[in-house]
């Protein structure tokens, strides 16, 4: 009874929340306390929607922003656990790179918009950029920490039982850190979903976040808050599918207790 | 068993840290199908001497004739957590090479643990007891003749050790091993070994030996191991008369 209950009403809550905002949205929008300039009606942003997605214009930003962060990403994750993986076996590597690699990652990559402008111009490159920046640094340093903190036993093991050489690596050293950089790697694509709108309103002439600046500019706000939908809603779907690594059988050691 | 060949020996072995002597000059001989135990106060040194036979050590000075393969059971998990019960017995299987094989050895090894049904679980799905008795078939796999242990069940409740301490004996009935065992738990040894050796403290020098003879596995109030017990908790002043005189009876 409780199980069955309680199953039914985490799918139900999460539908039922936003129903209600929505509603409670409508009845303050319907009651004229604010111009419609300044807060639209959910039903005007359903239609703004619904022209962007007939006009194609929103499909074609959803997959440019896509593209530019599953590219930046991917750079970041390709270059970043290789780094990282380096700079946990040699402390040569960490007292060299460590103070570096703590201060790009303290710094916003937001600051880097006008270098990225300048180099790079308008379009894909300064985004990918702009996401590379974000994502790199904390992705090198978590590979870094998880590698680090790997407990010896498990190369006293390896040892014992003959595992050597680029085995080690494959057969210990990995899978002794894929918990932690999947974790990571979560993080940093959330990350990376932010970067993209910063980037794109200021360095695009599509994408999301040049959806959100052209209606700003055109004063539609329905429009202005439809992107905004589609890059919610989208954030957290990335999200739920990054959770699915944490679900392979041979990292779930990682998140229990 | 005098005639027993020779498998491990330290001579004259110190390890010492900058300052600090941590082995001041042991002297052991493990001979072939023995069950060597080594116990001490807690810092003593136990675990250094076992890196020292293990090789994972190089001591300071003395010599060390160990046989070139053998097989570490450790006092923590030491099974790799991404692999199921089944992968890391296989693991520990070595050079044998044919599939059919190893399969065969793995199941046949699970058997002797009494883990079969647990062959496809996670080390993080195991209880504590499991997941040592599964740390014991991946060492046996290895087939080496010795076996180095580390504390293997400090980390196990009371009741869970005691089963754990007879399992052992009744697995190296089927499968011979000479075992050099590392504890802090007297009674353990002494229900196990044939031999056990008492360390000092700090700077750790080999007190006494201590011989059984009765047959394994041994019930834990035999009157050989309980006078076992009591002669060691003599060498390392833990009896009432002895220990703690001054103590806390005053308030």
């Amino acid at each position: 009874m409780p199980s069955s209950s309680s199953s039914l009403r985490a799918p139900l809550l999460a539908v039922a929340t936003p129903t209600v905002l929505v509603i409670l949205w409508a009845a303050l929008a319907s009651a004229h306390l604010f111009p419609t300039s300044l807060f639209p009606h959910p039903w005007d942003v359903a239609r703004g929607l619904a022209l962007e997605l007939k006009t194609g214009r929103l499909v074609n930003d959803v997959i440019a922003s896509l593209f530019r962060v599953s590219t930046g990403f991917v750079l970041s994750v390709v270059l970043g656990v290789p780094a990282g993986l380096l700079l946990g076996h040699s402390a040569l590597a960490r007292n060299a790179l460590l103070p570096i690699v703590n201060f790009f990652r303290s710094l916003s990559p937001l600051a880097w918009i006008p270098f990225a402008i300048l180099w790079l111009g308008i379009g894909d490159p300064p985004a990918i950029f702009l996401i590379f920046m974000a994502a790199f640094f904390p992705i090198v340093l978590a590979t870094t920490a998880a590698v680090a903190n790997i407990p010896s036993v498990y190369f006293r093991v390896a040892r014992d039982l003959g595992i050597t050489g680029s085995r080690l690596l494959s057969a210990v050293t990995l899978p002794a850190i894929a918990p932690q950089v999947i974790t990571t790697l979560r993080v940093t694509a959330g990350l990376s979903w932010l970067v993209v709108v910063a980037a794109e309103m200021i360095a695009g002439r599509d994408g999301l976040g040049f959806a959100v600046w052209d209606a700003r500019n055109g004063l539609r706000i329905d429009l202005l808050v439809a992107a905004m939908f589609v890059i919610g809603v989208i954030g957290a779907c990335l999200d739920r599918l990054l959770v699915q690594l944490t679900k392979i059988p041979s990292v779930r050691w990682g998140y229990e207790r | 068993m005098a005639a027993a060949a020779q498998l491990l020996r330290l001579e004259r072995v110190v390890v010492s840290y900058g300052e600090v002597d941590v082995l001041a000059g042991i002297d052991l001989e493990v001979r072939d199908g023995e069950f060597v135990a080594i116990v001490g106060p807690s810092g003593c040194g136990k675990t250094t001497l076992l890196n020292v036979c293990s090789g994972w050590l190089t001591p300071t000075s003395g010599r060390v004739d160990r046989p070139a393969a053998l097989r570490m059971v450790f006092q923590q998990d030491g099974l790799f957590p991404w692999l199921t019960v089944d992968e890391n017995v296989r693991l520990g299987l070595g050079q044998i090479a044919e599939p059919l094989e190893r399969q065969r050895r793995t199941n046949a090894l699970l058997g002797l643990i009494g883990l079969t049904s647990f062959a496809g679980s996670y080390p993080h799905q195991l209880s504590g007891g499991m997941r040592q008795r599964v740390e014991l078939a991946r060492a046996l796999g290895g087939e080496t003749p010795l076996l180095l242990m580390d504390e293997p069940f400090s980390s196990l409740d009371y009741l869970t050790r005691l089963k754990m301490r007879l399992e052992l004996a009744w697995i190296l009935r089927t499968q011979p091993r000479t075992v050099l065992l590392v504890t802090h738990d007297i009674e353990e040894a002494a229900q196990l070994a044939d031999r056990v050796l008492v360390l000092s403290e700090r700077p750790a020098r080999i007190r006494d030996e201590v011989v059984l003879k009765v047959p394994r596995p041994r019930d834990p109030t035999d009157p050989e191991v309980v006078s076992a017990v009591r002669r060691i908790l003599g060498v390392l002043g833990l009896k009432p008369q002895e220990g703690a005189r001054a103590g806390f009876k005053q308030n």
